[in-house]
């Protein structure tokens, strides 16, 4: 029996209701508008008998007086087969469904089921009768496009149980009876292949959380060489507008090695995520023969227009979505795009609420809102002894291109790679434009052990790479002022390699179909090379001559990074870089 | 409707706030001055109290009047009728003529179901070869024109508006000078546009709260002519005075500011009426160009920096003329090449990088280096791109441009220089003017 309460004061997307008896905080309540619609919202402040719901769609027309029915329930996804190739609003309400229901826009307060209820899944059980079961031990499986889904006992299942009876092997549909269970208490319940998790609270269920030591391989080669990812691991990418933010997260997003991509456009234009939606039924997956990427991946999408208190809740949902495949021993990939829109939620909200607020007006509870985000990103030992994670890549658009703002210090201090995107790099049309002499990772030293596995000097050649970086830049940096003139010819040529390092390395051309996309044991092989070019000593006559002998090296790695892996052609310039390596020169 | 007589408690800014019961969040109310009536919106209840925001100004209004409620939210008309006519920001008529009676829709409706959106692949031409070639506008796309006060962005809103193959033209100005409004009047009805062009229009003198409902006028009346399946272009000046209008209301409300005065929800703010732009699959369309006036020429100030996230490139003006290097299409990849002359995207380039390394001899000659030959054709070349075509005056079709860059770079160049691919040359290099 639900609680009801009134509405006795309402501003913006803020309402405030009295209730009689208890709510819970962060319970969903539904306001019943005079037009009859029913508007989801979500209690966020207590204070005596009154409390603060955010509401999650348009206020226009709620009246004081207006019915407050309070559910009982936290805020919750809905978790079964059928999650893939879903297009979820931030509340995880289906939009293709909703535009067959609603027409061309959205409509207030229409709410659909997240996953289909008339589809039927081959189930396999894997549990028996008699079996004793608690909280997240599996119960059988359906196949899910390539993946096996696993069906779970309940993650909120309180308690062990014995089960009494079990589904056999066949086509049920999510809500279908799959087993009846008897708990400690003697009550029978009835399981099926559809759960509920709140989104705010991490789901736990592990054994243990591991430390993030293997390579998440986004195919980009600044990222994975010089500052990596780990499964399991957080990576944030700041940059200004246009700077090439978008692509480069479209291109995670196609390429990364993993096993399932969780888009959650979050407060970002609609055209973008159009994209997604409308190719990526037609891209192959490239990890797997005659798939689409459509079907490794799950598109939240509460796009700029749409309403800002379900934009805040969009990340959540999405990564809740990320730690039930990760129940399945999958590695799950969030892109997050952007966090600085899911930011700006929380300081409307706040402002409403009129909180004391902190820097730019952004709440106080800012970074700890960010941290607990990014710290739901993890790499795990489950019960069955399989291995899952989840990892966030998350943008975050700095207000004038200022990395010193509230959202992303707050998050630079969380996370684990930062990649800052800047206009100096993409003015110059040096794709992408991510700034190696900013950005960092920590999983490099992390993850030493499994990378040099593939080439025992790995991580040291990277940090004497870096090195190169550095110091070529300050020559460069010298040269603005003293003329090439003033610049020795060892320098000059120190600059030249910095420079030819940048061309042939850490940039990369997105819309060649073999440049935009590095495994991670070509980019070794390639780097192998490139750092031979780095240490060998290259004399030069004069300057003139050293700027064309960079020119030539240049124009061939280009080259032979656009030809096909071990192909002819790929042969044939490699012989040409191998000349020049053993060279005299 | 009911009328509530009712004595008005306290009057801040734009806001007035009253005792009322069983009103709507945003719903409409009129105050009733003797001989006068002033619209406004409700904008927060609190128990027996309703705060409205009041369109006209609260000038003169008295405690003692009379407010009505009307039992809708804002509306505005909406129907054929409306071609060639001129509102205030109130969705009054100001051209003299009568009230329209058509039926009146909602403004600031849902937004667009993500789902339903398509990849836009069309082009919609404008016949300004700095647009058309260089930047293409593309149907859906949401533009602003970064510019600073004094340059002609009125000038060029209002040859878009005359030249763009578009089936109806809404023009919202906010904040707008009376010359403005005279000038955008004038050039439409001595071009004959008139009769598909729908302004609304808040003047400078206007009260600022109207100056909020112009987007969302004319936007809610774009729609519905683009679900009626027509091509509509939307052309709004200038947001900045639509941004700084949100700040006022929103200090005024007592909202805590988050970046220069300006309220935490400007980027939201601005997106929902940009995001309003789209392509209907088998239906019309909305392409919008805001004129965003940048204050002090400063790109990361809050108003062109959260537009800059929102919108699918931006087009800068400066000293009058788009500048080729900082504008940028987002969507041209979407049409160039594909919908346009094959030539487009090659032509696009080199002109580009050309008039680029030209900017770099000019850079030579300012420094007081020595001037090479090549420096001399460049410098040459680039006098030409100027006067030819990036003159704001220039009106030629996109087919004509292409054209006309193939005649100026046989004028100063050797194919070879240019860099175009041989195909190309073989094809368009105009035989003629062989060097």
């Amino acid at each position: 029996m639900p609680v009801h309460g009134k509405v006795v004061a309402a501003y913006g997307n803020m309402v405030t209701a009295s209730f009689d008896e208890s709510v819970r905080q962060n319970e969903v309540a539904y306001i019943l508008a005079s037009d009859g619609s029913k508007l989801k919202s979500e209690v966020i402040r207590v204070r005596g008998n009154n409390c603060n719901v955010q509401v999650f769609e348009d206020t226009k027309g709620i009246k004081i007086g207006d019915t407050v029915e309070f559910t009982g329930d936290l805020l919750v996804v809905e978790l079964g087969p059928g999650l893939l190739q879903q297009i979820y609003d931030g509340l995880q309400n289906p939009l293709p469904k909703l535009s067959k229901a609603t027409g061309l826009f959205l409509k207030r307060g229409i709410y659909f089921e997240a996953l289909d209820r008339s589809l039927k899944w081959d189930f396999t059980p894997l549990a028996k009768q008699g079996d004793e079961i608690c909280a997240g031990d599996i119960l059988g499986w359906v196949p899910e496009g390539k993946f096996t889904h696993q069906i779970f006992v309940p993650f909120n299942f309180i308690g062990k149980a014995k089960i009494v009876k079990m589904a056999d092997a066949g086509s049920y549909t999510v809500d279908n009876v799959i087993a009846e269970v008897e708990n400690e208490a003697g009550k029978r319940i009835l399981l099926n292949m559809v759960q509920q998790w709140p989104i705010k609270i991490p789901l736990k269920n592990y054994e243990e959380r591991l430390l993030p030591t293997e390579p998440l391989v986004t195919g980009c080669r600044i990222i994975d060489s010089f500052c990596p990812v780990a499964k399991g691991g957080t990576a944030c990418i700041p940059g200004p507008f246009g700077s090439g933010k978008t692509v480069l997260q479209q291109l995670i997003s196609r390429y990364a090695d993993v096993d399932i991509i969780i888009v959650a456009a979050c407060g970002e234009r609609a055209g973008e995520v159009v994209e997604t939606l409308k190719e990526f039924p037609h891209l192959a997956d490239p990890y797997s023969e005659g798939r689409t990427l459509i079907e490794r991946t799950v598109i939240i999408c509460n796009t700029s227009s749409m309403p800002v208190a379900a934009r805040e809740a969009s990340i959540y949902t999405a990564i809740t979505i990320g730690e039930y495949y990760r129940q399945m021993g999958l590695h799950v990939l969030l892109l997050a795009d952007s966090t600085s829109r899911w930011a700006q939620a929380l300081r409307e909200m706040s402002g409403r609420l009129e909180e004391i607020p902190g820097e730019e007006a952004f709440p106080a509870y800012l970074q700890s809102r960010i941290a607990e985000f990014y710290e739901r990103a993890c790499c795990v030992r489950l019960k069955s002894g399989k291995i899952g994670s989840v990892s966030v890549i998350g943008t975050v658009s700095p207000a004038g291109g200022n990395f010193e703002e509230p959202v992303t210090q707050g998050t630079l201090a969380v996370v684990g790679a930062f990649h800052g995107l800047t206009w100096a790099r993409s003015n110059a049309r040096r794709f992408p434009a991510i700034d190696p002499l900013i950005s960092w990772s920590k999983y490099l030293d992390q993850m030493a052990e499994s990378l040099n596995k593939r080439d025992p000097e790995w991580v040291n050649l990277i940090k004497k790479t870096q090195k190169i970086m550095f110091e070529g830049n300050e020559v460069k940096k010298r040269m603005d002022v003293v003329g090439e003139e003033g610049t020795s010819a060892a320098d000059f040529v120190l600059m030249l390699k910095a420079e030819f390092l940048d061309a042939v390395y850490l940039q990369q051309n997105a819309f060649d179909n073999v440049d935009a996309y590095n495994t991670l044991e070509r980019q070794i092989y390639t780097f192998g090379k490139v750092f031979k070019i780095l240490q060998k000593d290259i004399a030069i006559k004069d300057k003139d001559e050293g700027r064309q002998t960079f020119f030539r090296l240049t124009s061939l790695f280009k080259n032979w990074n656009s030809s096909e892996w071990q192909s002819d052609k790929f042969r044939k310039l490699e012989n040409e870089v191998n000349a020049f390596i053993g060279s005299e020169k | 409707m009911r009328e509530i007589i009712t004595k008005i408690d306290e009057i801040t800014g734009n806001i007035a706030t009253l005792k009322a019961s069983n009103v709507g969040l945003g719903e409409l109310a009129v105050v009733m001055s003797p001989g006068r009536s002033t619209p406004g919106q409700v904008i927060r209840i609190s128990g027996d109290s309703a705060t409205l925001q009041i369109f006209g100004g609260t000038k003169g209004i008295s405690t003692s009047d009379k407010v009505r409620f009307l039992g809708h939210p804002m509306q505005v008309k909406y129907g054929e009728s409306l071609l060639g006519r001129i509102f205030n920001g109130s969705g009054v008529p100001i051209d003299g003529g009568p009230e329209p009676v058509e039926e009146e829709i909602p403004i600031g409706g849902p937004s667009f179901n993500p789902a339903n959106r398509i990849i836009p692949r069309q082009m919609i031409r404008t016949n300004i070869p700095m647009i058309d070639l260089f930047n293409s506008l593309v149907i859906s796309q949401k533009l602003p024109i970064f510019s600073v006060p004094g340059e002609p962005y009125n000038q060029l809103l209002a040859r878009v508006g005359m030249q763009a193959d578009a089936d109806i033209i809404v023009l919202g100005g906010m904040g707008l000078k009376f010359d403005d409004f005279t000038f955008f009047r004038r050039t439409f009805e001595e071009s004959g546009v008139m009769n598909r062009v729908i302004m609304f229009i808040h003047q400078a003198s206007d009260p600022v709260v109207e100056c909020l409902l112009v987007p969302d006028m004319s936007l809610a009346v774009a729609e519905r002519f683009a679900e009626a399946g027509k091509k509509v272009l939307v052309l709004l000046t200038d947001m900045t005075n639509f941004a700084d209008s949100l700040k006022e209301i929103s200090i005024s409300m007592e909202q805590i500011p988050s970046n220069r005065g300006y309220p935490g929800d400007l980027y939201s703010q601005l997106a929902a009426r940009y995001e309003k732009a789209v392509d209907i699959e088998g239906l019309g369309s909305i392409t919008l160009l805001a004129v965003t006036t940048m204050p002090g020429d400063d790109v990361t100030h809050p108003i062109p920096d959260n537009t800059g996230y929102i919108t699918e490139g931006q087009f800068y003006l400066r000293r009058g003329v788009i500048d080729p290097f900082g504008s940028l299409s987002r969507l041209k990849q979407n049409v160039v090449s594909k919908v346009t002359r094959k030539d487009h995207n090659d032509i696009m380039n080199t002109m580009v990088r050309l008039f680029s390394d030209c900017r770099e001899s000019r850079n030579k000659i300012a420094m007081g280096f020595k001037v090479s030959k090549w420096d001399e054709t460049l410098l040459a070349y680039g006098s030409d791109f100027e006067k030819e075509m990036m003159d704001l005056n220039v009106n030629m079709s996109i087919e004509d441009a292409l054209d006309k860059c193939w005649e100026m770079l046989a004028r100063h160049f050797e194919p070879m220089q240019t860099g175009l691919k041989n195909d190309l040359v073989a094809e368009f290099w105009p035989k003629t003017l062989e060097k």
